[in-house]
């Protein structure tokens, strides 16, 4: 049996080289994907455009401005005088939002009354809305804060804050959305590569007929599997492993926990997005349907499923159900677990579990399903 | 103009026959948006916390109160320890652990500061920040209550001036639903895939089997054979157009408020531009596999990524916003966006209209010079 197992392998790697194109594809584009979209890839709302209706013209307007320009999460594109300028401004995305002093603002505010200062955003994009929501709220409370000590201070007073939060955040302490984002971008690749080569492999197999010398043949359809995926997950690995390298020389993204540990997940993973492409294998009879297919089940529910970019949990509950369909989803917890935290096996192993009986019910799956070709 | 129709009708009769493709052009998409338009939502809804109260205090339990009734927080656990909320947060059971200090009534009743801690799993930066957000805003009011409260008992006013406060207005979408903003791109996203993949493989595949050269051998002039092959995929692509938009409307209750014809022509000009990139794909590969493998890597994924659909391309850096220059689904997608959910006419939208266009036409002749070269 091994044999004829390492037989397959070795012409499936035969059949590789012979074709360069497609090396050069599989190796070289995931290192510049990482690259091009670990750069691309984040949510971190630097140089917001912000434009400034001042009514008030005070030195405290002014002053207020300042401290956002000098930090880089604002950036003034301009000012303007008329109110009906902002819904233009606003339309054309010239800034992403408006921020309105209202006229006697610091002659009411030192007078002790309370003043609004209006902001107007920009909300087609909803989650950058909220960032520069929450931005500007903390800009204005802690500049609000800061002269309230000033005056208060003078009088020999002292602000009083009752509740003085003090807020931490674990494993990314700058929260750089980065180091979220690269391992998911480092599973998608692996999948895409896995799901892809080994369906289209197997099916090219069947359209061009010589899967039926294979059936001839003494060997069975495990034995064929097995030797088909063998030189896939090899070069899945090894594109894993060009793929952390590079994550670390470029983002920095160290992995905090057991890099064995990681080695058997990923080999794990492998497996099971193999699994996918064999199924998908074995429901196409022709290269388009399978790659048709293959996209179905591999890019966008890896992108949009599997927790990668979208939280899981904030997604219908039929919707959590259906994003079981891709390995990804466990996998992506795993190797942020590792990755990100550091924590050991405690912390995911429900997550291998899942792993290893998403593969088994798949396996069973295209098992059930060659039978049935086969005697049709 | 009859041979023309005669590779027309060939064509379709060819896709007729293969039902499972029928199925993927039209089936696959609105399934494909039904699910990912649901499962795109970055909406952070329900924030799991564990709390560790060491007060154990009226006061104590009414600020804990407070987070449970705010909609946005579920208290899973009170714990007793650090260690339980380390393991918990290293679990992924909660997102952060709010710390109430022993003296927290106390202080309060001195009018001390009491400080709080929130510790966050950082490791979703994105997440970490807006329930920060949240868990910021709940304090601050809480603040002014307790200052009002204090007011009120010691019947002297707290500060002597007054407070700036923020007064935000989203526009366009005011309820901050990611949701609004996803499904419009994602309906883009969806047929950019689809007609490219379509395209590509309808080539591909006939070269491969070898019919290709049974019809440069006919008098069929390349060029009638180009226009000839295309034709029925821009119609595909039309009425795949047409799918994705309806259900958009229909399924989402997404409603366009800008023009519908103009959305239309926008659509129509974006498959020619797919279309054309699909056989440009065909025409750099000699078999299906690498056109699949250029086809995902090379311009699927950067679509997906650089087109501005969940990662802002003003964050990205320049060189990548350089290229996003490139991406025909880019200016779909802000067209999209602008008639779907500003209602901006056609004049507002014209710089992207234009770009569109010349994108396309350029891609589509460039491909069909580079397929007709190959041809001879």
């Amino acid at each position: 049996m091994l044999t004829r197992i390492k037989a397959v392998a070795k012409k499936e790697v035969r059949q590789l080289k012979r074709d360069k194109r497609m090396l050069y594809v599989l190796f070289i584009f995931p290192i510049i994907l990482l690259v091009l979209f670990g750069y691309a890839i984040n949510f971190d709302v630097h140089h917001i455009k912000m434009v400034v209706y001042d009514q008030d013209k005070s030195f405290d307007s002014r002053n207020f401005i300042n401290t956002l320009t000098s930090s880089d999460y604002f950036d003034l594109v301009g000012y303007i005088n008329d109110e009906s300028k902002i819904r233009n401004i606003l339309d054309t995305k010239a800034a992403q939002c408006v921020i309105v002093f209202p006229r006697d603002m610091s002659k009411k505010f030192y007078s002790n009354q309370n003043v609004s200062i209006q902001v107007l955003i920009d909300g087609v994009d909803a989650n950058t809305a909220s960032l520069i929501n929450s931005y500007m709220t903390l800009a204005v409370a802690s500049y609000s804060q800061k002269i309230q000590s000033e005056i208060l201070a003078v009088e020999g007073q002292k602000a009083y804050i009752p509740i003085d939060i003090h807020p931490s955040f674990w494993f990314n302490p700058e929260l750089v959305s980065t180091f979220f984002l690269v391992p998911g971008l480092i599973v998608m690749i692996l999948i895409i590569t896995a799901v892809v080569s080994i369906s289209l492999s197997i099916v090219r197999e069947k359209e061009r007929g010589t899967v039926e010398q294979l059936n001839v043949s003494p060997l069975t359809s495990l034995e064929m599997l097995v030797g088909k995926t063998i030189p896939y997950v090899v070069i899945s690995l090894i594109i894993a492993v060009f793929i952390l390298v590079a994550g670390y020389i470029l983002f920095g993204i160290t992995i905090k926990g057991s890099i064995i540990l990681l080695f058997f997940s990923m080999l794990l993973f492998l497996f099971a997005s193999l699994n996918l492409g064999i199924i998908v294998s074995s429901i196409a009879d022709t290269q388009q349907v399978a790659f048709q297919l293959s996209t179905l089940v591999s890019m966008l529910p890896s992108m949009l499923l599997s927790g990668f970019v979208f939280p899981i949990e904030s997604m219908p509950k039929a919707i959590q159900v259906i994003t079981n369909i891709t390995p990804a989803k466990f996998f992506m917890i795993i190797l942020r677990d590792i990755m990100l935290k550091g924590v050991g096996l405690g912390a995911f192993w429900h997550q291998i579990v899942y792993l290893v009986i998403f593969s088994l019910i798949l396996l069973l799956l295209s098992a059930i399903i060659n039978k049935r070709a086969r005697t049709a | 103009m009859r041979i023309i129709l005669s590779i027309i009708i060939k064509e379709f009769l060819q896709l007729k026959r293969d039902p499972r493709l029928f199925g993927i052009v039209f089936i696959a998409p609105v399934l494909q948006l039904i699910i990912l338009g649901y499962a795109a939502n970055m909406d952070v809804n329900t924030v799991h916390t564990a709390v560790y109260d060491q007060d154990k205090s009226e006061t104590s339990r009414n600020f804990i109160q407070r987070f449970e009734h705010s909609g946005y927080f579920k208290i899973d656990e009170y714990v007793d320890n650090y260690s339980q909320l380390n393991s918990d947060i290293n679990d992924n059971k909660v997102l952060w652990g709010l710390v109430i200090p022993k003296d927290f009534e106390k202080d309060i009743n001195r009018m001390q500061p009491a400080p709080v801690q929130a510790i966050f799993d950082g490791s979703d930066g994105n997440k970490a920040s807006i329930a920060m957000g949240y868990v910021q805003g709940i304090v601050t009011n809480y603040s002014k209550n307790i200052l009002l409260d204090a007011a009120d008992r010691t019947g002297r006013k707290i500060s002597k001036v007054g407070s700036l406060v923020p007064e935000v207005r989203v526009w366009y979408n005011p309820e901050l639903k990611t949701r609004v903003f996803m499904v419009p791109s994602i309906t883009g996203l969806i047929l950019a895939i689809i007609t490219t993949i379509l395209m590509s493989m309808a080539i591909v595949k006939e070269r491969e089997v070898g019919t290709l050269e049974q019809l440069i051998v006919t008098p069929i002039k390349p060029m009638q054979l180009v226009i000839g092959k295309m034709i029925p995929f821009i119609i595909l692509g039309f009425m795949d157009a047409l799918i994705v938009l309806g259900v958009m409307v229909f399924w989402f209750g997404i409603g366009i408020r800008g023009s519908f014809i103009f959305l239309l022509a926008a659509s129509f000009i974006f498959v020619l531009s797919t279309l054309g990139i699909g056989l440009f794909i065909s025409t750099i590969s000699k078999t299906q596999q690498q056109a699949m493998m250029v086809a995902q890597f090379g311009i699927l994924m950067p679509m997906l990524y650089l087109s501005g659909f969940a990662f802002p391309i003003d964050n990205m850096p320049k060189i990548l916003q350089y290229i996003s220059y490139l991406i025909p689904v880019r200016y779909y997608i802000e067209i999209l966006r602008g008639v779907i959910l500003k209602g901006a006419s056609f004049m507002e939208l014209l710089p992207q209209f234009l770009i569109l266009f010349f994108i396309g036409i350029a891609i589509l002749f460039a491909s069909a010079l580079r397929f007709r070269k190959r041809l001879e």
